[in-house]
């Protein structure tokens, strides 16, 4: 076991609790550096598309997670945050601007579709935020002019400072960069008093209220933050696709979001990458055992789909926690060795909060 | 007249696959009003619903009306199940969790459908088949005739069951307040698997209805966003208010295919919704109440 003795002021506010966190995160940053050195190409892409999927599921781990909104819009945002990038970068503007402008564009849409939804929770957010994925998705299909429509967009190659990015490795360092910006602005975010007044919003909005937090801002905010990160993955996930179809910002992809955000675990911004992993590579394993699998069950169509429907309710009615939920409780078996007991990890009653008044 | 006349036409048109929407909010509805889950997967509910009238009817030569029935029982033991097994052990938590968990339920229908019955759209014979009834000027389908007349037949029928059986009256009260109703010995938790049964059964009747307007396929349960428009209008807690908010969907969703450029069509259910959140969240039927803490 790990006890803190504060001995400081100054480590009630720091980023890292101790030693070992800034010798473990410094080592898995210096190890994900190291990687397309030694590995090859197949392998640096596929990290990269769990490294865009991670920011997305980050930004809606804020929003699904700690304020307790839910989205089912947010591959609209990834549409935007990436037909945005692609659009500027087309019309000559260098990546180094369209990158943020996308981050910053998307956010502006957050904020806007979050403003006149505010006034709804739960159930309602979800089925606005469905409607309104599914109108931008048409909205990419027919304004065929800037989007180009069913015949696609090609996007152009982004340079950074002269530099061509048009190999799996220079996407690859571009979103570890984004990833590694986005999980400490949320770190940060989280300790600050936003990042309470959203957790205090997800736990009961009547009593956070009564405290004094704005809940229309603060919701407002946490919505555009959020859409604003999700178009920061969008953006770097145009490169990663390298051409757009209108189709592939459907509600499935929404649902993979939350996939990601419910399977690794709420609440936590491990669940955020943990879930990037399983629902990125989930298809790979797919692919690879295809034609193992007996009784041509690796044949069938919409297996993929299925599969993460499955896990989705499987880990709802099981294990809530999701993938950082197994992960806490294998560091407290361990840390607490031979102390554990069954009731150390049982599940704490609770009741179902009405939404009906209010 | 000719103009009135075809505006009509697209008045019926837009009615008869309102009362599809309408039926399926109505499902939505149910759930809500006595749980506070909403069914994600209730299209695809009514989906399965279809199938299974489809394998009676078309597979085992039964009878149009036996094999109606036996389809929608089947459908609602069906969804008796789910709740018995399924549901019942999410009370508790979040609500986004049972938005998650059904969206999850409606992949894996979606694919246990495709492995049943195949990809492939199917299609049984009706009595209302390619009929054509003449009223007046209008020409009508007898199958967008027989899905207005089903569900306001059925609509009668369930409510005669809410207002004057003991098991409807009960199922009211335990919506209304469950502790109460506990205390009263309603076995609340077989009147919410009921509830999700009666549910599951009036999918069931939206998919055999819509059978001979449109194929059944996996990919039918799609209609239930749009039956989410139709649940928000009415309020989302009004049974009326359902079929309502579905009729209204339905007919602006012709008249904008007839009158607006193509491609506005699929959206403006969407866009109705939207605007209706944002004008009226409350929607068209319901009450302002205030929360106590």
């Amino acid at each position: 076991m790990r006890y803190l003795f504060r001995t400081d002021y100054k480590q009630d506010t720091a980023l890292a609790r101790h030693g070992g966190d800034v010798f473990w995160y410094g080592l898995l940053t210096l190890a994900m550096l190291a990687i397309p050195l030694l590995m090859g190409e197949f392998y640096v892409g596929e990290l990269g598309g769990v490294f865009i999927f991670a920011i997305a599921g980050v930004g809606l781990m804020l929003l699904v997670g700690y304020t307790g909104l839910i989205s089912l819009g947010h591959a609209a945002f990834l549409g935007i945050g990436a037909y945005t990038n692609s659009v500027l970068l087309e019309r000559g503007m260098p990546f180094v601007v369209t990158l943020p402008v996308a981050g910053l564009f998307t956010a502006f849409c957050g904020a806007a579709i979050g403003l006149p939804t505010l006034r709804m929770s739960g159930l309602y957010l979800a089925i606005a935020t469905l409607a309104f994925g599914s109108i931008v998705g048409t909205v990419f299909q027919k304004w065929s002019s800037v989007t180009g429509g069913f015949d696609g967009f090609a996007v152009p190659t982004p340079t950074i400072f002269g530099i061509g990015l048009d190999g799996a490795t220079g996407i690859y360092y571009v979103s570890l960069v984004v990833l590694i910006f986005v999980l400490w602005i949320s770190a940060n975010m989280l300790r600050s008093p936003m990042g309470r007044a959203m957790v205090a919003i997800r736990d009961s909005e009547v009593s956070a209220q009564s405290m004094g937090i704005n809940l229309a801002r603060y919701k407002a905010m946490a919505f555009a933050i959020s859409a604003g990160m999700t178009g920061l993955a969008g953006a770097l996930f145009a490169h990663y696709v390298r051409f757009l179809a209108p189709d592939a910002f459907d509600v499935l992809l929404s649902v993979q979001f939350v996939t990601i955000v419910f399977v690794g675990g709420l609440g936590s911004l491990h669940g955020a990458i943990f879930g990037a992993i399983f629902v990125r590579l989930l298809p790979q394993f797919i692919a690879i055992v295809r034609d193992d699998l007996p009784f041509g069950i690796g044949r069938l169509p919409g297996l993929e789909p299925s599969l993460f429907g499955l896990v989705l309710v499987l880990v709802i009615l099981f294990q809530p926690g999701g993938i950082n939920g197994i992960w806490q409780k294998a560091k407290h078996a361990f840390t607490a060795f031979p102390f554990k007991r069954q009731t150390s990890s049982r599940r704490q009653k609770s009741y179902a909060k009405s939404e009906r008044l209010r | 007249m000719e103009d009135a006349a075809r505006l009509l036409q697209l008045v019926v048109n837009g009615a008869a696959a309102g009362c599809i929407y309408g039926l399926i909010a109505l499902g939505f509805v149910l759930i809500y009003k006595a749980t506070e889950m909403v069914n994600f997967a209730q299209g695809d509910v009514m989906m399965l619903g279809g199938f299974v009238a489809y394998s009676l009817i078309a597979h085992w030569g039964l009878n149009y009306w036996i094999g109606a029935l036996l389809a929608i029982a089947i459908t609602a033991a069906f969804g008796f199940a789910l709740d018995a097994i399924i549901l019942r052990r999410v009370i508790g938590q979040p609500q986004f969790a049972v938005v998650m968990l059904t969206l999850g339920l409606g992949f894996i229908f979606r694919a246990g459908a495709g492995i049943a019955w195949g990809y492939d759209s199917v299609g049984f014979n009706t009595p209302f088949t390619n009929k054509i009834a003449n009223i007046g000027p209008l020409i009508l389908g007898q199958d967008n005739l027989s899905i207005i007349v089903g569900t306001v037949l059925l609509c009668a029928v369930l409510y005669v069951f809410f207002s004057k059986t003991r098991l409807g009256v009960a199922m009211q009260a335990s919506s209304q307040n469950q502790l109460a109703a506990y205390y009263m010995g309603i076995p609340v938790r077989t009147v919410f698997s009921l509830i999700w049964a009666i549910s599951a059964g009036v999918a069931a009747v939206a998919g055999i209805l819509l059978s001979p307007v449109s194929m059944i396929d996996v990919n039918m349960g799609f209609l239930g966003i749009k039956a989410f428009a139709a649940a928000v209008i009415g309020g989302f807690g009004s049974i009326p208010g359902s079929l309502v908010g579905g009729v209204i969907v339905g007919v602006v969703e012709q008249l904008a295919g007839y009158y607006l450029p193509a491609g506005f069509q699929e959206v403006t259910s969407n866009v109705v919704l939207l605007a209706m959140l944002i004008l009226r969240p409350q929607g068209l039927f319901a009450e302002l109440q205030g929360k106590r803490v």
